[in-house]
């Protein structure tokens, strides 16, 4: 006998999507990674108050920038979710294209960034400051690139998957994905919303 | 989503490339037999040494210091990681999941495939640190810097050399390992929260699929910091950062915090699953309904919500704050409340039951004989007065063996002989396996017990060879610590049977079983082996998956699948 499908079978409960429920469950687990992580960095920053002055080479104009960018694009995405809902596939595209120009515009100011902090000499291991004996102002600078650098990661594989997406949107297939990947972008925004305090405020 | 049953398959998608979640299952119970091979290989080599230091070592050789530590280091690090997960959470949740809550797949089978070649990934990558310059990582398996973070010999260590050491391969592999079980994990509570069977309430769900699920939410909130920090210690490693190295400014003590924020959770993480199959195999052979069902639900939650609290008890001596030593101590003494009622549910369901003495009731019953002595001895590691005369002796070494002992693998020998049947449709030798059992259950006691002594007699877990102390090393230690071994390598022969008994069977034709126990569960509905897509139709299920004996009924046991009046005696 051919098997029925469980849809109608199903209990009489309104269920989350199954793509859905599997994102919350990642969000879940990435954010205890960079808990753990934000966590870490709060306990050192008590402990050696004189972080403050290596945080104070940190750009605040570039990372409140940065934050700005994020902001916007988590609305365009929240706009190409309300697109896709409505089954509009030029729009999905036109807001998702706007959502990953502000990933590489976030990862532009995060470069241009870096390659300021790399010309003081405030690398991931800062070997002129190790040199000069400031062991925990170097160990700073190797939190400030695990956390920025964990984040930017995840913009870029957020920007990846978008593309992805989008390239199957193109043809009218799973637009239920732009939700998903909406979700994912809150998420990368959130985290941030936690580093740009903790590295670039807090001085 | 149609039952795909029928589609031709190649040997490779069927049985390596493949989605299905009983392959997958299959191959993370291989592998995790594989590794437990090498785990105990491992053991037998650093036993021995330590009865008869300086011997030959048969099917070895020689034994230097430096091995000696990096194979009690491997031994741990494999028979937590890479045989308690493999088999206890994703080889069971893969089996089980689908096929108890009555559908044909995982949520994400393609993630569950990828899932496991992650694994299989990262036991090579351990296995190979074997083979590197310097060996394998020595510094005990917590992986506590200093040690662990070796660039602090060096502030600017050669990127590739320090990538292809031992210690960075070990971190490697771990946190290729917590990443894949993740990927796993986030299977595991989709599945069973979205693909359940019409009828399947929450309070349906077997409790073995309960305890696999909650062990995946204990593991999914440990775990994390966990990750963040292995990359940490890797890029002290291979990059000369300083996270945890001293000397840089970093600080040893946060690993340890972390590593055992998720360390002592996955303890939970690994008794769980096995305490589930307790679950299932008691009510079966006692033909009764298991004794709180509910109540048994309701205090794993309690243990796993404890469980996050107690970790700093591994680090009494490790220069904690007093105050909050008693706050650990606290909650550690706390936990074993939950598990002490879960223990005694099973027994109550045991209690006037028809008691059938099959093979997997004893292996659980004596799983649970000899989790008793484990945690009562852990009740006084627990107390920070203790532990600290205990710390790092024998006494903690027979104390954890008498608890991930019987939970790895007793708990995976009941699994295993109680639900061969359904997934190969052969049964395994009766005979034999009381055989494996009674030598198992006395080699393993012939093993730890009299390390209790050495270790109250204060001989240290990191020591190779003792003959340079004789003054802690007198008998009647020495006489025990050759009966130890000698036992350790009984233990081992032992497992012999278990393969022979497997392999015989499968040389045998099939005899297609159907339901060999009565259990009322949904997998026992499937053909066995279940085919791709599992069950004809999906089930529908109208009772609590422990009807047994039930008055007015007109079998003794009543499968859940079944409509019939009197449906229930409970309100479920």
């Amino acid at each position: 006998m051919e098997a029925t499908h469980p849809q109608h079978l199903s209990l009489n409960i309104k269920k989350v999507p199954q793509g859905r429920m599997g994102l919350w469950v990642l969000i879940a687990g990435e954010l205890v990674i960079f808990g753990g992580l934000i966590a870490c960095y709060l306990e050192y920053r008590l402990r050696y108050p004189q972080w403050k002055e290596m945080a104070a080479h940190t750009s605040t104009f570039i990372g409140a920038l940065n934050t700005v960018v994020l902001l916007c694009s988590s609305y365009t995405i929240v706009r190409a979710h309300e697109a896709a809902q409505k089954g509009n596939i030029s729009k999905v595209l036109i807001w998702m294209s706007c959502t990953i120009a502000g990933g590489f515009m976030f990862l532009i100011d995060k470069g241009i960034e870096y390659y300021r902090e790399i010309n003081e000499g405030f690398t991931f291991t800062s070997p002129a400051l190790q040199q000069a004996g400031d062991h925990v102002g170097s160990l700073f600078w190797s939190f400030y690139y695990i956390m920025t650098g964990l984040h930017g990661t995840h913009v870029l594989v957020g920007m990846i998957v978008m593309f992805i997406i989008m390239m199957q949107v193109r043809k009218g297939k799973n637009l239920h994905r732009v939700e998903l990947a909406g979700m994912y972008w809150h998420m990368v925004d959130l985290i941030w919303i936690f580093l740009f305090p903790l590295l670039y405020i807090a001085k | 989503m149609e039952i795909s049953a029928t589609h031709p398959q190649s040997f490779w998608s069927k049985y390596v490339f493949s989605t299905d979640h009983k392959v997958i299952g299959a191959q993370y119970t291989l592998m995790g037999c594989i590794m437990a091979g090498v785990g105990g290989y491992l053991a037998y080599v650093f036993r021995y040494n330590l009865a008869f230091p300086n011997a030959y070592i048969p099917l070895f050789g020689s034994l230097s210091a430096q091995q000696y530590n990096s194979f009690v280091t491997i031994h741990g690090m494999i028979m937590v990681f890479w045989v308690g997960m493999p088999v206890l959470l994703s080889g069971l949740g893969n089996f089980l999941i689908p096929l108890m809550i009555g559908t044909d797949d995982m949520a994400f089978p393609t993630l569950n495939m990828l899932s496991f070649w992650i694994f299989l990934f990262s036991a090579i990558v351990l296995l190979s640190s074997f083979f590197v310059p310097g060996g394998a990582f020595g510094g005990g398996w917590t992986m506590y810097p200093p040690l662990s973070a070796g660039g602090y010999l060096n502030h600017n260590p050669e990127f590739f050399k320090a990538l292809f050491s031992g210690t960075s391969m070990l971190i490697l592999a771990v946190a290729l390992e917590l990443v894949s079980m993740l990927m796993g994990g986030i299977n595991f509570l989709v599945t069973t929260i979205n693909k359940r069977a019409k009828g399947m309430t929450i309070m349906r769900i077997p409790i073995v699929v309960w305890f696999i699920d909650i062990a995946a939410v204990i593991f999914m909130f440990s775990v994390g910091p966990l990750v963040a920090g292995a990359f940490m210690l890797l890029f002290d490693n291979v990059l000369g950062t300083g996270f945890f190295d001293p000397a840089r400014g970093g600080d040893p003590m946060l690993w340890e915090h972390l590593f055992w924020f998720f360390g002592h959770p996955e303890v939970y993480v690994l008794l769980l699953p096995s305490l589930g199959v307790l679950g299932e195999v008691f009510p079966v052979f006692s033909r009764k309904p298991l004794f709180g069902y509910k109540p048994i639900i309701y205090l794993a939650l309690i243990s796993a919500f404890l469980s996050v609290l107690v970790w700093a008890h591994h680090q009494f001596v490790a220069g904690i704050d007093p105050r909050m030593a008693t706050f650990f101590s606290i909650g550690t003494i706390l936990i074993s409340i939950p598990f002490a009622g879960m223990f005694l549910s099973f027994m109550a369901t045991m209690w006037n039951g028809t008691i059938r003495l099959t093979v997997p009731m004893l292996w659980a019953v004596g799983f649970v004989g000899l989790f008793l002595i484990g945690g009562l001895t852990g009740l006084y590691l627990g107390s920070n007065t203790f532990d600290i005369y205990a710390h790092d002796t024998y006494f903690v070494i027979a104390h954890f063996h008498y608890t991930l002992f019987p939970d790895i693998f007793f708990g995976f020998f009941a699994a295993v002989y109680f639900w061969f049947p359904k997934f190969t449709g052969r049964s395994l030798n009766k005979t034999l396996g009381k055989l494996h059992f009674w030598l198992t259950f006395l080699f393993f006691n012939g093993t730890f017990f009299l390390l209790f002594f050495n270790g109250l007699a204060g001989q240290h877990r990191r020591i190779n060879d003792y003959s340079y102390f004789s003054l802690v090393m007198k008998e009647p230690y020495i006489t025990f610590e050759k009966i130890c071994t000698i036992s350790a390598i009984a233990l081992i022969l032992s497992q012999f049977i278990f393969i022979y008994n497997v392999v015989v069977s499968f040389a045998k034709a099939k005899q297609g079983v159907k339901n060999p126990w009565e259990s009322a569960t949904l997998e026992w509905l499937a053909e066995s082996p279940p085919p791709h897509g599992n069950f004809k139709e999906y089930p529908v299920v109208y009772r609590g998956p422990y009807e047994y004996s039930l008055p007015g009924a007109s079998q003794d046991y009543l499968p859940q699948n079944i409509q019939e009046e009197p449906v229930t005696n409970t309100k479920n």
